[in-house]
């Protein structure tokens, strides 16, 4: 089956014409942080209720993705009138029905004209929250795959290229490379196979952005895919998911299906020549996977060990042919800039940074969960305003970005715009997007032996540097929180910082000290704590019990 | 479980017995793939789904099948943190030790259940009820900490509810 535009836009008609049908949906999460917190018995107690009471033409109840502010979670939204309940539980189910069209129920109702809600602004998430991820019609109702269309009915590749190229779009995976550059590497290429490779290998802990937008708008990344193809001349697609991620995997699954059965991948796209088709790939948990020629590596089922580049995928990737590899979220803004006009997405954000950023904001902090905010959106506001601040009184200390690979900002940085060049400044990187909030009772020096833990275990061992240079450093950290070192070992600890960074053949050892250098270089009074007075300023480490023994 | 049952029919060589359905699931991935190299780690994903683990037998049969060395088979199978070789017991706690849920005091919880326990991550209790794993980040950071319990993610933890849970399954008396 293939679509002409009409039937796509009727397709859409239909589905807006049914909402509207309805006097009031109920928006229930259904993305992993609220099922957790069994959402799907409240969706389920909903359904019954609504079948009970004999609403179901008046009331529609629908899962949908990320509703945003996960540690409230379940929760549910009543459209189109817009209030939003927290901790719902199924007991709860009566007196929300009740509640439609009057006032709303107090002790569930979450106000929505919070800093958390208001400051945001949804690009990529837009669709999280209002559309049934596992039915194409609901994405398509909200303007899906029309872009797709109009890439392949109304522009050449070359000006999709250009189109994204203007749009000053950059990597969302973390290095912040050029989209558009990358795309004409890749287009520019000369064989008769390359492929389009989605990195959902979301391995960063603390990290859970991907995740959302493949559970909540999986046709979004499928239609980028689909859009990025036709500009670099592929016919195949893989998306590299984590095996942690099973809901995420489902509904990518069932997306595809779904896609593949209205026509938009397949053979002869939108009446056009045009053919593309997407397959899932299993990750195995290896964190090293993320790095784009493991990444490839393991594709192939392989050992997800990364090699030297050049040649780069570009050139030379999946089987030897030139592959384009873009994170989740790079390709979930395709869609909307081909709709808009790259003019469009470069008016949002700083100079060098355009467009927005979903970060997962999480540690000690009031409102946790997934947030969108445009590039160049203060730090303070971020963490004070749409995070709420931090719970207990407590006092900031630092918040970590970019996970393993990234560094702590302490609070004189706070007033700082969140972009690429901001963050790399102060030893940070923008990341994929993990934000972690940390308070007066995390030690520093722990936190960086914490992500040395996890570079050390996570390393391939590939290459000298990274294998030994991340266990040397790990165990100069546990030194340090054991109290068993001297003023000495910082230099050496810096030492082999330098060294790892400087001579590792993957981005996971070039990183790996980060976040000991960042924390030496903001905390490295915590250090000389533990190193002079043999003392934890936080009371964490264990040494106190150390100490005792001395 | 019905490993017991099975095992003897697991021996025999080289195709599976089609009876049993877990190998057909085995065998179905292989064949959707179309018995490419390639296809080695959805067929792991495959075995252990259906088996709980990855053992040797397995690796031997997936290894002919795919025309892959035995090595590669073994090297995939234990570089892959997901893939385990042992079996796993009757229940399984996965403990998540992401940022959020470390900044949350997982750490303590899992020093916890091992004084309480004496079981330590990637152990399973000597009775076979019990494995104890981690996770580098479950994503639901919003939830810290947090952990699994038998395929069920539980958020906002501390170190009593999750000892508590533990000893429900290792009380002999209540089986739930």
């Amino acid at each position: 089956m293939t679509l002409t535009l009409e039937e796509l836009q009727q397709i859409a008609r239909i589905e807006q014409d049914r909402r509207e049908g309805f006097q009031h949906r109920i928006h229930i999460c259904t993305a992993a942080g609220c099922l957790s917190c069994q959402s799907g018995l409240v969706k389920e107690a909903m359904q019954k209720e609504v079948g009970r009471r004999g609403l179901e033409n008046w009331v529609e109840v629908k899962g949908v993705g990320c509703l945003g502010l996960c540690t409230a979670g379940p929760l549910v939204a009543i459209e189109p009138q817009g209030v939003l309940y927290q901790a719902v539980k199924v007991a709860d189910v009566g007196p929300i029905l009740d509640a439609l069209g009057g006032s709303p129920v107090e002790h569930l109702h979450c106000p929505t004209d919070i800093p958390f809600f208001t400051r945001q602004h949804k690009l990529v998430l837009a669709n999280c929250g209002q559309i049934d991820p596992e039915r194409i019609e609901d994405y398509i109702a909200q303007g899906g795959y029309e872009a797709l269309y109009n890439a392949l009915r109304n522009m050449t590749p070359r000006n999709v290229i250009e189109e994204i190229t203007r749009s000053g779009l950059r990597g969302r995976g973390g290095a912040g490379y050029p989209t558009g550059l990358k795309w004409t590497t890749v287009s520019k290429a000369v064989s008769d196979v390359k492929f389009v490779v989605c990195n959902a290998d979301e391995g960063d802990p603390g990290a859970f952005m991907d995740r959302s937008v493949l559970e909540s708008d999986p046709h979004r990344v499928l239609e980028g895919m689909a859009i990025a193809a036709y500009a670099i001349g592929a016919n195949h697609g893989y998306i590299y998911v984590r095996a942690e991620y099973p809901l995420a995997v489902k509904r990518l699954r069932t997306a595809i299906a779904q896609a593949q059965r209205f026509g938009v991948l397949g053979n002869g796209i939108f009446n056009t020549r045009f053919r593309f088709d997407v397959e899932v790939r299993l990750g195995a948990g290896a964190f090293v996977c993320g790095e784009e020629t493991a990444l490839i590596a393991s594709i192939e089922g392989r050992l997800g060990k990364p090699r030297p580049r050049p040649p780069y995928p570009a050139e030379s990737g999946l089987w030897g042919h030139p592959t384009l590899i873009n994170n989740v979220e790079t390709f979930a803004n395709v869609a909307p800039i081909i709709r808009n006009g790259g003019q469009w997405f470069a008016g949002i954000g700083t100079e060098k940074s355009k467009g927005t950023k979903v970060f997962a904001l999480a540690g000690r902090v009031n409102h946790t969960g997934l947030i969108e905010v445009p590039m160049g959106t203060m730090l303070r506001e971020i963490v004070f305003d749409i995070g709420g601040g931090i719970p207990d009184g407590g006092k900031f200390k630092a918040v970590q970005t970019g996970g393993p690979s990234g560094g702590c900002i302490p609070e004189q940085h706070l007033d700082m715009p969140v972009d690429y060049d901001s963050l790399a400044q102060v030893g940070s990187i923008m990341g994929s997007g993990g934000m972690i909030v940390m308070d007066q009772s995390s030690c520093m020096v722990d936190v960086a032996k914490f992500f040395m833990e996890f570079c050390m275990s996570e390393s391939c061992g590939k290459c000298v540097p990274c294998r030994v240079g991340t266990t040397q450093i790990y165990n100069q950290l546990c030194k340090i929180t054991g109290g068993r070192s001297k003023a000495s070992d910082l230099d050496l600890l810096e030492e082999l910082c330098d060294l790892v960074k400087n001579t590792a053949l993957c981005g996971l050892g070039q990183t790996a000290p980060n976040p000991v250098l960042s924390t030496l270089r903001f905390f490295r009074d915590e250090y000389m704590a533990h190193i002079s007075d043999k003392r934890c300023p936080a009371n964490t480490c264990k040494m106190v019990a150390a100490k005792e023994d001395v | 479980m019905q490993q017991s049952e099975a095992a003897p029919q697991i021996a025999e060589k080289p195709s599976k017995p089609a009876e049993d359905r877990r190998w057909r699931l085995v065998n179905r991935t292989m064949r959707v793939n179309g018995y490419q190299p390639d296809a080695l780690i959805e067929t792991l994903h495959t075995v252990q789904e259906s088996f709980g683990f990855i053992d040797t037998d397995a690796m031997e049969y997936v290894a002919s099948e795919l025309k892959v060395p035995l090595s590669r088979v073994y090297a995939v199978a234990t570089f892959y943190h997901y893939f385990t070789l042992k079996p796993p017991g009757e229940h399984t706690c996965v403990v998540c030790l992401g940022t959020a849920c470390y900044i949350g005091g997982s750490a303590a919880i899992l020093d916890d259940i091992q004084a309480q326990f004496k079981l330590h991550p990637g152990e399973t209790t000597a009775d076979g009820r019990v494995s104890l794993l981690t996770a580098r980040c479950l994503g639901s950071c919003g939830l810290a900490p947090a952990a699994v319990f038998d395929g069920e993610v539980a958020g906002k933890l501390n170190s009593p509810a999750v000892l508590e849970r533990i000893r429900r399954w290792t009380d002999h008396d209540t089986d739930s």
